[in-house]
């Protein structure tokens, strides 16, 4: 390539563009095979099928096992989302404004769930929870959770405190406000977008954990994942390409929803 | 919220005061201060009780049960089974890795090259699996791998039969690279956009051949971007379950499938509990040795945050 083309934003080679749509390619089509294998008609994983139905679908909102585990879920993830959210939040503000000895410690120590590997967290708090009853109750999956989801909202909430100037809160403080005005007046509001983006995070974090749910079910009450696990695992059952069709669907909606609205709203 | 409630104490400042501020704004600042101790409890409590207390508890076990020593430890290496499954593990993560390395790092650094508006797509393209159920994508590879599926059929065109990739090692690896691409694309974009690309064009113009620009300024500049990627992949490889219970094999288990087993099927706690320990050792071990250069797990979020 001659030298005179190297630092051109906007310009990259065939090879590499090549590349870029193969890796494109992995990254999203393979999920995509679950939609065509939704609308079969057969008992089993045979892909692609060879009669087409929606019975998955009707099976998927007719059966009582599936509903609940979506319910379960959705319960799950809300609260945690919740609880995940003031937890961390909190958190976030005491790092970034406490002056006291241990604080990096402190703050990775908050980060260790997210790095500890995922079976042991799952091991462990299915041992401890055995003991404490909590297990196969929507409480142990949602304390289990949180504990997952809390480092996620505290790097969300410290990014957004990161570009966050505290002079304003002098301000309001000198005007009179009282301590919790300000806090309700111009710290929340103004970290919005951070706690925003923290309640996601806890809530997908909900919504998609398998492995801890896994040991914390009981016939009574599974979480949507681990309905699909068993699913696939104990019984070969095809709802499975349903309830994945409408999650991939779900997803790609509300992950497209706002930069469609950001776009149009950039160019008006 | 504890902050209306915490007394003030005009004596003792909990952090250093602004010279010259009036002390008017100086004492609710300190207040403040004073506060942001006691909002870190609930956190912290949530922590200690359902997360290093489990921790510990089942670290601890592996210690003292059934016997007080290392008996869980020295049968790990004299069972037959777990240094394999181990190393196994071990080289499973590595390969997948390096795997996702390479086939991320001209993704992202495209993304650093092309317009805003194709940079919108790539990025769209890498959160969709990001934020995708991750039980989802991996029944879509199982369809995949699965005997007759598209990945057997797709072989059998060039007369390559039986390419049954679903109960082996293989078939692990390969979807676990997929799943795992967006954690190394993001990292590594993260970095690469930090780059200054005209230092590219001071090198070329100096004289160096693309090539070796690249080699000698871009790569070095990108490395903490590519170990944050790698390491964060490793480590999140070693401890998953779900791809290699749903597409791997018992006879050629990883270590998340063998301490499934142990604890779900014999509840044998203290001997899943030093496979664990050893897991989490290796982390540690990792993390410790990436300090220096990166903080894999703040690199992601960064990334995440930001697209």
């Amino acid at each position: 390539m001659p030298s005179t083309r190297a630092g051109r934003p906007r310009s990259i080679g065939w090879g590499l563009r090549l590349w870029v749509t193969a890796v494109a390619v992995l990254l999203l089509a393979p999920t995509l095979v679950v939609i065509p294998m939704s609308f079969g008609a057969g008992q089993t994983f045979a892909f692609p099928p060879k009669e087409w139905s929606l019975r998955w679908y009707e099976e998927f909102f007719s059966s009582p096992q599936w509903m609940s585990s979506v319910v379960t879920s959705a319960q799950a993830a809300l609260l945690t989302g919740v609880l995940a959210t003031v937890i961390g939040v909190a958190a976030a503000i005491g790092l970034d404004r406490g002056r006291f000895p241990g604080r990096e410690l402190l703050r990775s120590a908050m980060m260790a769930p997210m790095i500890v590997p995922g079976i042991v967290v799952a091991v462990a708090i299915y041992g401890t929870f055995l003991r404490w009853h909590l297990n196969g109750t929507l409480l142990g999956f949602v304390l289990a959770h949180t504990v997952l989801a809390v480092p996620f909202v505290i790097t969300s909430v410290s990014t957004s405190l990161a570009g966050y100037d505290s002079t304003v809160e002098v301000a309001a403080a000198s005007l009179g406000a009282s301590g919790w005005t300000v806090l309700r007046r111009i710290t929340l509001p103004l970290l919005m977008p951070g706690i925003a983006s923290g309640f996601v995070f806890a809530f997908v974090t909900s919504l998609d954990e398998v492995v801890i749910a896994l040991f914390l079910q009981t016939p009574e009450i599974r979480t949507l994942p681990v309905q699909m696990y068993d699913s696939i695992t104990l019984e070969i059952d095809p709802t499975i390409a349903a309830a994945s069709s409408l999650i991939v669907v779900v997803t790609t909606v509300a992950l497209l929803l706002p930069q469609l609205v950001r776009r149009r709203r950039s160019e008006s | 919220m504890p902050m209306t409630t915490t007394p003030a104490e005009p004596v003792t400042p909990a952090g250093p005061t602004v010279p010259g501020e009036p002390a008017a704004v100086a004492e609710p600042r300190r207040r403040r201060r004073a506060a942001a101790g006691w909002v870190l409890l609930p956190a912290v409590a949530v922590l200690l009780v359902f997360f290093f207390y489990p921790l510990a508890t089942i670290v601890w076990s592996s210690f003292t049960e059934p016997t007080v020593g290392l008996a869980n430890y020295t049968a790990l290496f004299t069972d037959g089974v777990s240094v394999t499954v181990l190393l196994r593990t071990l080289r499973t993560a590595l390969i997948v890795a390096l795997v996702a390395l390479v086939v991320a790092y001209p993704y992202a650094y495209a993304m650093t090259r092309v317009s805003r508006r194709t940079r919108a797509v790539l990025t769209v393209l890498v959160l969709l699996p990001f934020w995708t159920s991750v039980m989802a994508r991996n029944f879509a590879w199982y369809l995949l791998e699965q005997r007759d599926g598209l990945i057997d059929r797709f072989f059998s065109l060039f007369g390559i039969d039986g390419v049954v990739l679903l109960g082996s090692v293989t078939g692990v690896t390969v979807a676990m690279v997929q799943v795992m691409l967006p954690f190394m694309v993001l990292p590594l974009y993260s970095n690469l956009s930090s780059i200054d690309l005209r230092l590219m064009d001071a090198a070329t113009s100096l004289g160096a051949s693309r090539p070796k620009a690249f080699a000698r300024v871009y790569l070095p500049l990108s490395l903490p971007g590519v170990v944050s990627g790698f390491s964060l992949v490793f480590i999140v490889t070693l401890g998953f379950f779900v791809t290699p219970a749903l597409l791997g094999t018992p006879q050629q288990s990883l270590v998340s499938q063998v301490i499934e087993t142990r604890v779900g099927d014999l509840l044998d706690f203290p001997g899943a509990g030093a496979m664990g320990s050893v897991l989490l050792a290796v982390t540690l071990v990792v993390l410790f040795a990436v300090s220096r250069i990166a903080k894999p797990t703040a690199a992601l979020n960064q990334a995440v945050d930001r697209a």
